[in-house]
């Protein structure tokens, strides 16, 4: 049930989000979502690619610092409340976001939802018992 | 290993009445042959005769690296040049380099202290010696090259450069012993890995590392990622180069100076004073034995302190702690001392944190107080996805930094690489405080 996540350190130095892109581009993989976390020292760019193993390795050959963390997808309807159910849901059980980020599948117009917790395996068992679509992450690869 | 069982454990009598002898001899050469120090001993109102024990050595004037400069390039050979068959040269990094020359004696001696060095190092005839101190003006690369022939070592001959070929060799060659700065060895670690060269799969046990100051942790990290044993050794070439003093492999715990040959001092480098043992102060040493560039005195600029306890490995030769910095790599900081080798132990200290930083001084235009930030490279190993996890990781060296130095300092993370490297020494400071 659980999303790889490739996680690039970034200085914050124009044009270094840029050569990320074009080197994951050159070396044909496609970059599904991408949220920067960003201070006024550094950034962490979190990325979902199609090809994890690939991904890294052309990034690392380019000189960045990668790292792959373990997230997970959730998928609700693109419409108000969608986002607040889960949270809500999630803070009712102490459970805590680490972070999260969204973005929307185009085939179905759902929105999916990325989310870092500490204890994923917790997380998932609930969000399973409470009917929260969990998607499987050879599915969100190829979205 | 100890190589001459007769000079280096020679008990403190008759070692002290040997230096003696010596110095009163150099003292009374210099006297009749170089213009130089006849002026200073007169203007002390030191003549030959007058020194007659160890203790009238603090009678003598220092010799600073100004006064080199200010003789270069000949000015303080003792011998004509018909007698001198080597000159080397010491890389100053601004104006005219120190020249230094070497008689067909002097250099019969530096080849058996450098045998000596290497012998305590571990190395034995048995060993092949990859020596990656550079080659000519600069006395590392001859200076090991000799010492390693004398033992009957297979010495190749590698000098600095070409990383790539270096690692090639080391491990096609089979060599068992290295010879660089730290930061070079650290370096070679990091190619081999690019390379897909586990440095441990090397036959590499040894690595005698000098000509930079280092740390402890410093040591940790090579010996891990070589694993060898990293041993420290030390010399200038103004002395004789390489073999003025090195660690033993029993204690790997300060460095035996090779006291028939120099007389240490550690002295307060403000006021000249001569500091007891065991106190830090800047490093002053008296060549007894050279002959075409003999030294009074000489002020090394390097911070230690001298430890006379015995060593368990039989030397009687008194140690010197390992080398803090230089008088002049001393940084103030709002008013505090402080040596790139202190903010070094500290970061590297930090779980992950890599050997590779930069230290930028500043002054801020506004406050005009100075400013200090410590650029760490984020490795694979301490890097994380959360933004809070390195920000505590950069914070928490900034307290250790604060807490130990008594400075406040900046560190921030940057990208792996982006520090340069260097192949001989490593540039840590920037001060763009001396700019404007
Ligand atoms: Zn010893």
């Amino acid at each position: 049930m659980k999303v790889e996540q490739i996680s690039v350190f970034l200085e914050n130095k124009a044009g270094r989000l840029a050569e990320v892109a074009s080197v994951l581009g050159s070396a044909g993989i496609n970059i599904r979502a991408l949220s920067l976390a960003d201070t006024t020292d550094f950034g962490i760019l979190r990325l979902i690619v199609n090809d994890r193993e690939g991904a890294k390795k052309v990034l690392k050959e380019a000189g960045f610092t990668v790292g792959i963390t373990q997230v997970i997808a959730v998928e609700v309807e693109d419409k108000p409340g969608g986002l607040a159910k889960i949270l809500k849901l999630l803070a009712g059980e102490g459970i805590n976001v680490e972070y999260m980020y969204a973005f929307v599948e185009r085939s179905s117009g759902n929105a999916v939802l990325i989310f870092k917790f500490e204890d994923l395996d917790e997380a998932i068992d609930i969000l399973n018992s409470h009917g929260v679509r969990v998607i499987p992450g050879e599915r969100v690869y190829s979205l | 290993m100890i190589w001459s069982e007769e000079y280096e454990t020679m008990p403190r009598e008759a070692l002290e009445a040997l230096q003696l002898k010596r110095l009163q001899a150099v003292v009374e050469r210099v006297y009749a042959t170089v213009p130089f120090y006849r002026r200073r001993l007169e203007e002390a109102g030191v003549t030959p005769d007058s020194i007659r024990s160890l203790e009238d050595l603090q009678r003598i004037p220092f010799t600073t690296k100004e006064d080199l400069r200010d003789n270069y390039p000949y000015g303080l050979f003792a011998v004509p040049l018909k007698q001198v068959v080597r000159i080397h040269a010491s890389s100053g990094t601004t104006g005219k380099p120190v020249v230094v020359g070497y008689t067909k004696r002097d250099l019969g001696t530096w080849a058996e202290l450098m045998a000596r060095s290497l012998a305590s190092a571990g190395t034995t005839k048995d060993d092949v010696v990859h020596n990656a101190y550079g080659y000519g003006l600069f006395t590392g690369g001859l200076g090991v090259h000799y010492g390693a022939e004398r033992i009957g070592a297979t010495v190749i001959p590698m000098s600095g450069g070409n990383s790539k070929r270096q690692v090639m060799v080391l491990q096609d060659f089979g060599s068992t012993v290295i010879t660089c700065t730290p930061s070079y060895a650290l370096h070679l670690a990091e190619v081999a890995e690019d390379m897909g060269v586990d440095p441990k799969s090397t036959k590499l046990r040894v690595g005698v590392l000098g000509a930079e100051p280092w740390t402890e942790e410093m040591r940790k990290e090579i010996e891990e990622r070589w694993n060898m044993q990293a041993i420290d050794i030390y010399g200038l070439s103004e002395i004789i180069g390489p073999g003025v003093s090195i660690e033993c492999e029993e204690a790997k715990d300060g460095l035996h100076i090779f006291e028939d040959h120099f007389i240490p001092e550690v002295i307060d480098p403000d006021t000249g004073e001569r500091l007891p043992y065991g106190e830090e102060g800047e490093l002053v040493i008296t060549t007894i034995t050279k002959e075409a560039f003999p030294l009074l005195r000489y002020r090394t600029r390097d911070i230690t302190s001298l430890v006379h306890e015995p060593c368990v490995c039989g030397r009687t030769m008194v140690r010197m702690r390992r080398v803090r910095g230089r008088t002049d790599d001393m940084l103030i900081i709002r008013g505090v001392n402080v040596f790139p080798s202190q903010i070094e132990e500290i970061i590297m200290g930090t779980k992950g944190v890599e050997p590779h930083y930069l230290l930028i001084v500043d002054r801020d235009p506004q406050t005009r107080l100075d400013t200090l930030e410590v650029q760490v490279e984020v490795s694979e190993e301490m890097f994380s996805d959360e933004v809070r996890m390195l920000q505590t990781l950069a914070r928490s060296m900034e307290r250790n930094i604060k807490d130990m130095l008594g400075v406040s300092a900046r560190v921030k993370l940057v990208e792996p690489r982006t520090i340069q490297r260097f192949e001989g020494k490593a540039k840590r400071v920037i001060d763009k405080r001396k700019l404007s």
